[in-house]
């Protein structure tokens, strides 16, 4: 016979694990679960931006080219949601023939980091290639409030 | 015993307290950051059906004009939700009017039939963007009274208690 107490404590565990279920699932394939060595702030990225010297990075936007055209970090290149297959297709073919030691920086800004579905996949696919110098621009909020917003450098149209 | 438990209820509220701040909500701007008061840029966009929708045609209306994306897991969320405000307020005067910023309407015709929306959604571009003070995130939702004008806009995600507190607010007002 099953104790109470025993229910109690399998109920409460398994609403814990279904709840972690959840949140893993959640997790998985999205912004959060790249580590954070993979990333930089918008700060630093300035930084770099601003720097008379140092190598400066190719920058990917991997969201919809709506966002890319209203405003878009000076020198970035248009990829576009890599959730698509067609975005997929073109990040590869943008960066197949770059040295592997290349400096890319790829960003997206479409909705909240705990939302992007972009910025992993994209992160992943280069990895997979070979790429080593990889790093996901940190955008908390949305490239509006987290660059625009900011007063950090901006570029329109195509 | 009592210590097991304990441990499962602290468990149970750390995966809560996770799960509740990667699902975290958006902002609700009013006053004069939110364009509030002032009339609602107008726009003749085309809708999935290649017909053009033109906001100023519903004047006398209340609408909630929803930025989204298929590709935004939030704005996914919000679809079903809108639907069901759409469905309990279309008899008072709501129309909600969905603007995608997808890059092609392919993704969006497809998932209107899947979610069946039951409003129309017209296809975004960086100029309408730019005149609704820029859509740099996503969802981006607008509440615009009956004489066109803005009443609210919601940033990020959005809870449907508070889109239907805001809608009831000025379905009532006039």
């Amino acid at each position: 016979m099953i104790s109470k107490r025993t229910r109690r404590i399998a109920l409460a565990v398994l609403i814990s694990a279904l709840s972690a279920a959840v949140f893993l699932g959640q997790a998985l394939g999205q912004a959060t679960s790249i580590p954070s060595s993979h990333l930089i702030n918008p700060e630093d990225l300035v930084k770099i931006l601003q720097a008379t010297q140092g190598e400066k990075p190719l920058m990917l936007q991997v969201g919809s080219y709506v966002l890319y055209a209203q405003a878009h970090i000076p020198g970035s290149e248009y990829v576009g949601p890599v959730t698509s297959e067609a975005g997929m297709q073109q990040l590869h073919r943008q960066v197949d023939s770059l040295p592997k030691k290349k400096f890319i920086v790829l960003y997206c800004g479409c909705c909240p980091w705990t939302h992007c579905p972009n910025v992993k996949p994209a992160d992943d696919a280069l990895r997979a290639m070979g790429f080593t110098n990889v790093k996901v621009l940190y955008i908390a909020s949305n490239f509006g409030a987290d660059w625009v917003e900011k007063g950090y450098p901006v570029a329109k149209g195509q | 015993m009592r210590r097991r438990i304990l441990i499962g209820a602290g468990l149970l509220f750390v995966a809560v307290g996770v799960y509740v701040a990667l699902h975290g909500r958006g902002r609700i701007v009013r006053g004069p950051t939110a364009q509030q008061h002032s009339i609602a840029p107008d726009f003749s966009l085309p809708q999935l059906n290649g017909q053009f929708l033109q906001l100023s045609a519903y004047r006398g209306k209340v609408v909630l004009l929803d930025f989204w994306a298929t590709w935004c897991t939030p704005c996914r969320e919000e679809i079903p939700h809108l639907v069901e405000l759409q469905n309990k307020y279309r008899d008072r005067g709501l129309e909600i009017i969905g603007v995608s910023m997808d890059d092609s309407p392919d993704p969006v015709r497809e998932f209107y039939q899947r979610f069946q929306m039951n409003y129309p959604v017209v296809m975004g571009n960086a100029d309408i963007g730019e005149r609704y003070g820029g859509v740099l995130g996503l969802p981006i939702a607008f509440i615009i009274d009956r004489d066109g004008r803005i009443y609210a806009k919601h940033i990020g995600a959005t809870e449907a208690s508070v889109l239907e507190q805001d809608v009831r607010t000025v379905l009532a007002s006039q």
